[in-house]
């Protein structure tokens, strides 16, 4: 594998992580502060990780 | 719990079984990729021979192969092959056919046929392949129509939903309490219509039920029948994806109200110099919604399969008993990640169609600011 695609891969992997960081901290602090929306909150959180996870593989898989 | 502990690992090494045999097996298969380097040493010839046989069970294949015994000998039943040529109409075959002779030639109806690279082709007696410079055949394509291994696992996902779900509509008439299997299913179907269907279609979510279900019963059964041992894999197929997201596609525009056509091409509230700007914007979006769907569903499950396939692949690179012992633990938990990922990514595609109907059907209910 030639080094811009080795290069390229581990940005998308940089920025997907970083990504799917900030919700779940976004996700943690909503729980931290209203126990009782536990179920919605992370109903919402695996659907926006699964959104930026899609562009992620997609990415990975054009490289 | 250590009985079950057990019973799982156990379980999972049936991947590694599939492996062993191909192992003992003689030399890889060249083919375009592998032209690249030739495998000089022993462990890439080994990296090579993973890679070929991860690749295989991604891909679909005109027979079901089970396993192949260390002499050689392939355990797994041939598929029927349909294709239509141009002149000669359509020929059917088994696929047993095509390895009958050393060549893999077949003769049907005065032609020549090959199997190359899991596509048909049409050749002379002695089954000549011509290639370009980028190894690509340049014989003439057959329009194949064949009952593949994708294809078969498509009807009988098909016919265990119509045996599920038939004989639980046909129970229904009799009670209102579900028995047997229906008790596990009625929760999930009670589930995509008070928490998919209505707060994102509104009031018309009747008419899309019939679609949403079947997408999110299709998709699952076959994410997880894909993981299974001896499962086929068709949802990390792109064609299967871009065919459901095909049909989201024509059902969000076939019945979408005019609310919904003059919000992409003449969106109220803007100067009309930005209109003009958004219309190309909003087409590209038209047609990128749904190719983000194919593509997060197809990506999501192929990338699953690679992972947990290259994870057992890994014992036989390190080939000492850490490893062996090791490796398992690491994919088992790998494995319950992928069945999360398949009950998600149904859900996330059930839930991304439902909100692109509701898209389509909304009231016009701004408020123009007016002077």
């Amino acid at each position: 594998m030639e080094m811009p695609r080795i290069i390229g891969a581990g940005l998308v992997v940089i920025g997907a992580g970083i990504g799917i960081g900030k919700i779940g901290a976004a996700a943690l602090e909503g729980m931290a502060r209203q126990p009782e929306q536990f179920g919605k909150l992370q109903t919402a959180m695996l659907i926006a990780a699964a959104l930026v996870e899609g562009l992620a593989f997609a990415a990975l898989f054009a490289s | 719990m250590l009985k079950r502990v057990i019973l799982v690992v156990g379980f999972l090494s049936s991947f590694s079984l599939s492996f062993a045999q191909h192992d003992a097996a003689e030399v890889p298969v060249k083919h375009e990729t592998a032209a690249v380097e030739a495998p000089v040493s022993e462990a890439e010839k080994e990296k090579a021979e993973n890679q070929e046989y991860i690749r295989h069970h991604l891909l679909d294949a005109h027979s079901f192969d089970i396993m192949k015994t260390k002499s050689g000998k392939h355990i797994g039943f041939s598929l029927p092959v349909i294709f239509y040529d141009k002149a000669n109409g359509f020929h059917s075959m088994m696929s047993s056919a095509f390895h009958h002779n050393e060549n893999g030639v077949v003769e049907s109806k005065g032609s020549y046929y090959k199997l190359h690279h899991e596509k048909i082709y049409k050749t002379d007696a002695s089954g000549t392949i011509t290639e370009d410079e980028h190894h690509h055949a340049t014989n003439e394509k057959m329009l194949d129509l064949s009952i593949t291994k994708g294809v078969l696992m498509i009807l009988i996902t098909g016919l265990l939903m119509l045996w599920i779900f038939g004989s639980m509509a046909r129970n229904y008439k009799k009670s209102l309490v579900p028995k047997g299997a229906a008790r596990l299913f009625e929760p999930l179907v009670i589930y995509i219509r008070d928490e998919i269907a209505k707060p994102n279609i509104g009031p018309k979510y009747k008419k899309y039920m019939n679609y949403l279900l079947t997408v999110f019963f299709f998709i699952l059964f076959l994410n997880i029948f894909g993981l299974l041992p001896f499962g086929i894999n068709v949802t990390g197929n792109i064609a299967i994806t871009a065919a459901l997201a095909v049909l989201t596609f024509i059902i969000t525009q076939f019945t979408a109200n005019g609310n919904y056509w003059k919000h992409i091409f003449w969106m109220p509230g803007l100067p009309v110099l930005m209109k003009i700007v958004m219309i190309p914007i909003e087409i590209i979006g038209l047609f990128i919604k749904p190719f983000a769907l194919l593509m997060r569903l197809f990506a999501n499950m192929s990338a699953g399969h690679i992972v947990v396939m290259s994870l057992i692949a890994m014992i036989y690179y390190f080939k000492n008993v850490i490893a062996g012992v090791a490796f398992p633990f690491l994919t088992f938990v790998i494995y319950l990640l992928e069945v999360l990922v398949a009950f998600l990514q149904a859900y996330i595609f059930t839930m991304l169609s439902a909100v692109y109907f509701g898209m389509a059907n909304e009231e016009h209910h701004h408020e123009e600011a007016h002077h």
